[in-house]
């Protein structure tokens, strides 16, 4: 009965080890959520309980009223507009991209790839102000494709890595065979490559969309008005009705608002992610 | 269908190196032609060549009378299993079959039909909706030969396509990729480093060393009548016996005692020095098992075997031998070439089962001088070829 004992324990403690990081990683999530619910004057009057006091509770009011905020809507099809313009756009060349550098020997192939890494590692800081210049300047300043850009060439080279590695995976004969099938090189890559690379596709876009959507540097310093302000910096700029008394409870359901696509967006791609699709490939 | 003709094929790396040198050969329609020799031989660069997936540095290649050195794979027509199948692992069994007829663009009907028949010709019926993930060795080379056979390609290559399968499956597949080939009647053109594979499948089997080609001939050519040393050191297992002799008045001179030799042979062969005499080891036998009265006193000798294996229908003995250093260098450099290694100069025989006797006695053995091969050792070449 020794080992049923030492197995209780291990459940026991693996129980208590999964609740502990699941509060320390999800208690300030639950804390918003709990704020979005209450009124503006319970919060103004100090409402420490995690539920809403009597009479404190808003119910829905709080969403509807920042889904009604006209500043806010304009800012949620910002967002989606520009992270999923720049999330497709930097895949996409991405994919070509780091398919060259998986099978083709080229001059310049290793500069490529450093050159990559090292605009990876450039802070996004210090690129502002010049951009926010050259915006200007070219007419870029306040627009979609003035935020798209910046985006894509910071997340570019974590997809090619990304990317590059899963191709390298994926073993030569699959194209070979594809090509005495019949194919030309653009199905074998369309129809046998892709699919298989998927699981890394899906994993650059992830990333690439994270990044885009949870940007606040370039959104506050490339934007001035609604015509192309994300949700970080919109959140940012909600002041309300006083600007010495910010509306917290309207805030919490913004974020809360802004925070809901990502999880979808992560629920939905995470069993391709995990998949192994390349299993049964070759021998095995 | 059609015949492959290869015109003095060569391919030469960017470093200058020949991995198929000067090779020709031609495959005729419904053929079963074999590329066969030690690893690095460049069997499967040629191979590759046929099916365009390498380039050709010279020669030609025509393909059913066209000439196709410049057609990308796609348009040569031709069907190809691969050693490790490369079956598509995003799709299913029978997706995979029909890929390259989706590729065609045929009609949905014909496509349906055309899988359902291959994968009933090959026993695939209840896995055609699995994954390739999930069958086993066996279905999946079962699966990389219906994608294979389902679009009626001039001609059928395979590239060592069981040498991942255990021995029984192995057994298994080859008769079934024989019968496969005699119902199709399809050209077909088959890699392998195996020499049962060679000799049991290929109507003709070409001999490849080092990017040349040694010999093309069927496979009891090879075996009885092999043009070189390396033909006959690498056919036939165990292999051929290769024994110092020199020829004198009708008579061969081995480490064993002086035989009589059939006299179109001595002529051949008499006053060259020192030759390389070959000897299979079915040609020897136990004298006290051979029935008395038909025995050539002449052609029997005194060994000492030191181990025999008895394999219940035959026996292998093992008759170990000095011989001289240069000999034993050229051995070792023949075993080097055939990928095997010589560790001592030794006589391998063939005997009937029946014949007994403890390790380390002496036996009287018979020795069929008439089978023997007699080879110029600088050069390798078989001077006794079609005698």
């Amino acid at each position: 009965m020794a080992s049923g004992k030492s197995e209780l324990k291990s459940r026991v403690l693996t129980g208590l080890g999964v609740a502990l990081i699941l509060t320390w990683c999800l208690l300030p999530v639950v804390w918003i959520i709990s704020l979005s619910f209450k009124s503006q004057s319970a919060v103004t009057n100090g409402s420490p309980g995690f539920f809403p006091s009597d009479g404190g509770g808003a119910g829905f009011q709080n969403y509807v009223d920042v889904i009604q905020n006209d500043q806010f809507g304009k800012a949620i099809i910002n967002s989606i507009g520009i992270s999923l313009i720049a999330t497709i756009l930097s895949v996409a060349l991405a994919t070509l991209a780091a398919y060259a550098i998986a099978r083709l020997e080229f001059r310049g192939k290793k500069f490529v790839l450093t050159t990559a890494l090292v605009i990876a590692m450039f802070p996004v800081v210090s690129l502002v102000g010049p951009l926010f210049d050259m915006w200007r300047t070219i007419g870029l300043y306040d627009t979609w494709p003035g935020l798209i850009i910046p985006y894509m060439s910071f997340t570019l080279p974590l997809a090619i890595w990304t990317l590059s590695a899963f191709f390298r995976e994926i073993p030569w004969e699959m194209e070979q065979a594809a090509q005495v099938d019949g194919a030309t090189s653009w199905q074998a890559f369309r129809k046998v490559i892709v699919p298989l690379a998927a699981p890394g596709v899906f994993t650059a876009a992830i990333l690439t969309f994270f990044f885009a959507w949870n940007d606040f540097v370039f959104g506050i310093s490339l934007t001035s008005t609604e015509r192309a302000r994300p949700i970080p910096a919109a959140l940012s700029f909600f002041v309300g009705d006083d600007p010495f008394n910010r509306p917290a409870s309207l805030l919490a359901a913004g974020a809360v608002v802004a925070t809901v696509p990502i999880v979808i967006l992560v629920l939905f791609f995470q069993r391709k992610i995990v998949a192994g699709l390349t299993a049964g490939a070759v021998k095995g | 269908m059609a015949a492959i003709e290869m015109k003095n094929i060569v391919k030469k790396y960017g470093d200058g190196f020949a991995a198929v040198n000067d090779v020709s050969i031609d495959v005729a329609d419904g053929e079963f032609m074999i590329l066969v020799g030690p690893s690095g031989c460049g069997k499967s660069t040629l191979l590759r060549m046929i099916v365009g997936l390498e380039d050709i540095t010279e020669g030609d290649m025509i393909i059913g009378g066209k000439r196709v050195n410049d057609l990308a794979p796609r348009d040569r027509d031709l069907s190809m299993v691969f050693q490790n199948y490369a079956l598509y692992p995003h799709l299913t069994v029978y997706e995979n079959i029909a890929f390259p007829l989706r590729l065609a663009k045929r009609p949905e009907k014909e496509i349906d039909e055309k899988v359902r028949e291959a994968s009933k010709t090959l026993d695939l019926d209840e896995h055609l909706e699995r994954k390739p993930g999930n069958l086993s060795g066996g279905q999946r080379q079962r699966v990389a030969m219906g994608r294979a056979i389902v679009r009626d390609a001039k001609a059928f290559l395979f590239d060592e396509p069981l040498s991942n399968l255990d021995a029984k499956l192995r057994g298994q597949m080859r008769t079934e990729i024989a019968r496969l080939q005699k119902k199709l009647g399809i050209t077909t053109v088959y890699v392998t480093h195996d020499q049962t594979e060679a000799m049991t499948l290929g109507d003709r089997v070409a001999v490849l060393k080092r990017g040349i080609l040694q010999q093309l001939a069927t496979p009891r050519e090879l075996y009885e009548q092999p043009v070189n040393l390396f033909v006959a050191g690498f056919i036939g297992s165990p292999p051929m016996n290769f024994l110092p002799a020199t020829v004198e008045n009708g008579q061969v001179q081995l480490p064993f005692g002086t035989f009589p030799l059939a006299a179109d042979k001595a002529k051949k062969a008499e006053g060259k020095g020192l030759l390389m005499a070959g000897i299979r080891p079915e040609h020897f036998e136990d004298v006290s098992v051979i029935g008395d009265g038909s025995v050539d006193e002449s052609r029997t000798f005194e060994a000492t075997i030191d181990v025999r294996e008895w394999l219940g229908d035959q026996q292998y003995a093992y008759v170990p031998y000095e011989a001289e250093a240069a000999v034993q260098d050229q051995l070792k450099q023949l075993a080097r070439e055939s990928d095997g290694e010589s560790l001592r100069t030794q006589l391998v025989v063939s005997l009937d089962a029946a014949s007994k006797g403890e390790d380390g006695e002496h036996t009287t053995l018979f020795i069929d001088t008439d089978q023997m091969h007699l080879f110029d050792p600088s050069s390798g070449e078989n001077l006794t070829v079609g005698l």
